[in-house]
């Protein structure tokens, strides 16, 4: 029996370090207090239309999914096709948000990858991305037709992601709307 | 019982004893020197207490900092996007400190609410790159992959 | 090509690991010399293939070569030569193989003095040793080769690559980590020789007295590792700390203090055939835990400043493989541990007693910081929310139950095996007691701003260094032999080293400067007995960075004694470092560092000036240990046949 003692003590351990390993993926990012709450209020104007300004409001009315990017981004390299592929399938509208980028260089990107985006907000100072507490590039956010933050992704979106995680909350938002 | 037996049982309670005390102290210090992980939105809505030591994690908020020319004291306002901390530091900030960064500082709130940080840790990644993203970033050719790169 | 020779190396390499595992214990247990030749011949084999692949990757890195990504991620064309063979284990898939090859490395010179004629090894127990240490560097080949291949091709191959990581430019870096690695994986070398007295059933003095000089050469390494880590840690990360207790440090710590306790409790069992059960649980730690170390480091599981590209899905690779490893030895141990022998018994105060009490403290050290580097899993584990532990907890607990181990130490080697007299020993001790007393009182007297920790410092630390040179003076007096045994010599330097070591960090910890202050071209500022002007800063370019540098002249009642010229680097990448400038002394160091720029146009920065008293003590310390271990490795006994004939030095 107490040869055994070192045994259990490592496999408790090792339990520990599963565990750990299983939180590992969402260790280093911090819980958004912003899910279920409405979005932060904004005003911003669209990506080479500097005289065209949009609010929070004149979005309402539609589900959306709002994505972070920026060319300086390489992940956001990676999220592209997906992106666009997402477009083609006309789920639901991708709205863009441009941040902390140059002008020419976005808009050069867009040409070079292709433009999933029915609008692009551009968000030079980063404000608006603040106030959406935004981490880093990219990050995905699920905005319903009342204009309440539903989902938030931080990181690439893809696929198997969008399948398991966004298309659930898609379908509960519009279970919602046809209840009313 | 025998007397090396007895002297083996003293052996053996003094041993626990030893280890008894130690794993007490460590509990103890351990206690101490926790520190809670706590964003701005929760340290507005717990109010936490004064002079309890924690982390507080967010945004530097643009425009925020204001610092002093003759001593190193440091103001400024950390923000997840929802509620608002106030932060005084008066130390030598990280390289990587500036307005829009991550951060993560290290103190407890005084009596007026205002965070006096002892410590401010700067948070690398404005490009967040999960793992699975680096290795597909590899694949694809752009050696950027793993960096933090600045806008 | 480079990339897929490469990779045909790293297949061959694994190839030959599967023979390597299999052949010589099928032949050990079968008594077929054909068979167990097979290990020595594939050990050969695999180290061939991993340097030609280690070799292929450094050239990669010399010429440039950015379709492979590995280099393309951690290389550019303006790094500097120097830094392009560090750069090859300077991230995730590099040092991985340079893990590799280092327990290839030290599987050939297993295999090497198992083949020699007058090898002391019996042939079955170095074929099962080979056996051990070829799975496990199976276990790490295929990690490679599946999840971390440092050959992966990008296409098209960028023009430039990314630079590698400036915190890691630095030429202490160069050799910190093989130094680390020898250490870490070194002990891989104690395991195999226990887990194949294990398997053999044959757990006696034998094994201890063959596995000492490897352990002892994997400690020396893994010591002066650490240290290298802490000297660079203090000069390179700008702030001035020569220990953090980060998790990356911890990972590193631990199995140095678990091969701590192994030295001293397989003294008492190659001498008194006792503890053998505990010296082989202790063989088994050391090495689990430099793979917990490994595993911790690469899965992403706790973050730390050293921040590698971390991954879960290795961990889990990790993970599994540390279950396999662990939990098997710890398996074999159990059906085992029936058959082991009590060995010889002892009285309540005797050198077996006090190394007992220095195997427990130890142990329970590391527990603690295990605890420590463990507990924000544990907290996320149950919920507990996010949590991480401040270091004054692991320097709280390990001061704490240091006081104890330092003042036993002379008294562990006055102290007779077997049975002893706790007056006798006292006697002998009086002497360097009055001697520590002496110098602690006059330090108090003479070091400026001294407490009573710095007061108790420096009495343990004369305390060990005189405890250890009296036993050194009466032993040869006694012996009238020019020399003392290796052996023992080996225990007196490492003492004395401790000793330095601890006399260091008590005075680096209650009597530093430090100041933190604000300051434009023509301000100075009086550090103690030391002034500083600050005269200004310029830009300088750097082969790959442009930089501030600043200049500060240092002197002392008019004197001058130094001028230093701190730097902050802006590397291509975007990072920002603080190269700090000092002036060296065995004394006392000078230390400055550029904080913050507060004022761009008046060139007004946030400066770092700090006085560090006896700060060098601390690596001068712990290079006497790692000396100490490498004299004690060449001790004759080892190089004996028969255990009868040892001398019981």
């Amino acid at each position: 029996m107490k040869a055994l003692l070192p045994l259990f003590i490592f496999l408790i351990i090792a339990g520990l370090l599963a565990v750990g390993l299983k939180n590992a993926d969402q260790k280093s990012l911090i819980p958004s207090p912003l899910i279920n709450k409405p979005a932060p209020e904004f005003s911003l104007p669209l990506l080479g239309q500097p005289e065209v300004r949009v609010s929070k409001s004149d979005l309402l009315g539609t589900t959306y999914l709002l994505n972070i990017w920026a060319s300086w981004c390489a992940a956001c390299r990676v999220e592209h096709p997906f992106l666009n592929q997402l477009a083609e399938s006309k789920v639901l509208p991708i709205y863009g948000l441009n941040w902390k980028d140059q002008n020419n260089e976005a808009i050069a990107w867009l040409q070079a990858l292709g433009n999933p985006y029915e609008l692009i907000l551009y968000d030079f100072e980063g404000n608006t991305a603040i106030d959406f507490g935004v981490y880093g590039a990219p990050e995905n956010f699920i905005v319903d037709y009342n204009g309440q933050i539903r989902y938030k992704h931080v990181g690439v979106l893809n696929q198997q992601i969008f399948e398991t995680e966004v298309v659930p909350i898609l379908i509960t938002i519009k279970a919602e709307r046809d209840a009313q | 019982m025998t007397p090396t037996r007895k002297k083996r049982l003293k052996v053996v309670l003094l041993i626990l004893l030893g280890v008894g005390t130690a794993v007490a102290i460590a509990i103890s210090a351990l206690q101490e020197n926790l520190l809670y992980f706590v964003s701005p939105t929760d340290v507005v809505a717990q109010k936490m207490p004064a002079e309890k030591q924690f982390r507080l994690g967010g945004l530097v908020k643009d425009g925020s900092v204001i610092r002093a020319q003759e001593s190193l004291e440091i103001q400024f306002v950390v923000t997840d996007g929802r509620a608002n901390v106030a932060v005084a530091f008066n130390d030598i900030l990280p390289d990587l400190f500036r307005e829009g960064q991550g951060i993560i500082a290290i103190g407890a709130l005084d009596k007026n609410g205002v965070f006096q940080a002892d410590e401010v840790l700067a948070k690398h990644d404005e490009n967040y790159m999960s793992p699975e993203v680096a290795d597909a970033l590899e694949k694809a050719g752009h050696p950027d992959a793993q960096k933090g790169k600045q806008p | 090509m480079i990339g897929e020779l490469g990779q045909l190396a790293l297949i061959l390499a694994t190839l030959l690991a599967i023979a390597q595992t299999v052949f010589p214990l099928i032949g050990a247990w079968l008594n077929n010399n054909a068979y167990m030749q097979v290990g020595h011949s594939a050990a050969y084999g695999q180290f061939v293939f991993v340097a030609i692949a280690f070799a292929l990757l450094t050239w990669a890195f010399i010429t440039q070569d950015f379709s492979i990504s590995y280099v393309a991620n951690n290389s550019n064309l303006h790094l500097p030569m120097l830094y392009r063979f560090s750069a090859v284990w300077g991230a995730h898939e590099g040092s991985l193989l340079f893990w590799v090859l280092i327990l290839s490395l030290w599987t050939i010179l297993v295999a090497i003095t198992s083949a020699r004629k007058n090898s002391v090894l019996p042939k079955e127990f170095s074929a099962r040793v080979l056996a051990v240490l070829g799975f496990i560097s199976l276990g790490f080949l295929l990690f490679v080769v599946f999840t971390s291949n440092p050959f992966t091709r990008i296409l098209p191959a960028p023009m430039d690559g990314a630079d590698l990581n400036p915190l890691l430019q630095d030429p202490g870096l160069i050799i910190h980590p093989p130094m680390l690695y020898m250490g870490y994986v070194g002990f891989a070398v104690a395991f195999a020789f226990a887990i194949a007295a294990l398997i053999g059933g044959k757990m006696d003095r034998d094994w201890v007295r063959w596995s000492r000089p490897w352990t002892q050469l994997a400690w020396a390494f893994l010591t002066f590792g650490i240290a290298l880590g802490s000297w660079w840690a203090y000069y390179e990360l700008g702030w001035g700390g020569w220990w953090f207790w980060d998790p990356v440090e911890n990972a590193s710590f631990m199995p140095w203090i678990a091969g701590t306790a192994l030295l001293h409790a397989q003294a008492v069992t190659e001498k008194r055939g006792a503890f053998i059960g505990w010296t082989l649980l202790l063989s088994i730690t050391a090495f689990s835990l430099s793979l917990l170390g490994t595993f911790l480091v690469r899965s992403g599981v706790l973050t730390s400043v050293h921040a590698f590209a971390s991954d879960p899905t290795r961990g889990v690779y990790i993970l599994a493989f540390l279950g396999v490893v662990i939990g098997g030895s710890l398996v074999l141990y159990a059906l085992r541990a029936p058959k082991m022998t009590r060995g010889g018994g002892f009285s309540w105060f005797s050198r077996e007693t006090l190394i007992l009490i220095n195997n427990l403290i130890l142990i329970v050290a590391m527990a603690m910081v295990l605890l420590g580097t463990l507990y924000p899993l544990i907290a996320d584990a149950f919920g507990l929310g996010k949590i991480s532990v401040g270091p004054p907890y692991f320097g709280l607990m390990f001061g704490l139950l240091m006081i104890p181990l330092v003042l036993i130490m002379p008294l562990g080697a006055y102290g007779r095996w077997k049975q002893d007299k706790l007056s006798r020993v006292s006697r002998q001790l009086l002497l360097p007691l009055l001697i520590s007393a002496a110098i602690a009182g006059l330090s108090a007297w003479f070091i400026d701003n001294a407490n009573l920790r710095t007061i108790a410092g420096v009495f343990a630390g004369s305390w060990l260094i005189f405890g250890s040179l009296a036993y050194a003076i009466q032993r040869s007096m006694k012996q009238r032999r020019k020399w003392l045994p290796a052996g023992e010599v080996a225990m007196v330097i490492a003492h004395i080293g401790v000793g330095i070591f601890l006399i260091g960090v008590s005075m680096v910890e209650t009597t530093s400067i430090e100041k933190h202050i604000p300051m434009s071209p023509g301000d100075s500022f009086q550090l103690a007995e030391y002034k500083f002007e600050f005269t200004g800063s310029e830009h300088i370019e750097g082969p790959n960075y442009s930089a501030d540098r600043g200049t500060f002249i240092v002197t002392k009642n008019g004197q001058a004694v130094t001028t230093l010229y701190p730097e902050k680097r802006s590397y291509r990448r975007g990072q920002v470092m603080t190269e700090a400038a000092l002036d060296p002394g065995l004394t006392r160091d000078l230390y400055v560092s550029l904080g913050d720029q507060i004022d761009a146009e008046n060139q007004r920065w946030a400066v770092r000036i700090y006085k560090k008293p006896f700060i060098r003590w601390i690596w001068l310390g712990t290079l006497f240990m790692t000396f100490g271990a490498l004299v004690g490795m060449t001790d004759r006994r080892f190089r004996r046949k028969n255990t009868d004939k040892a001398v019981s030095a």
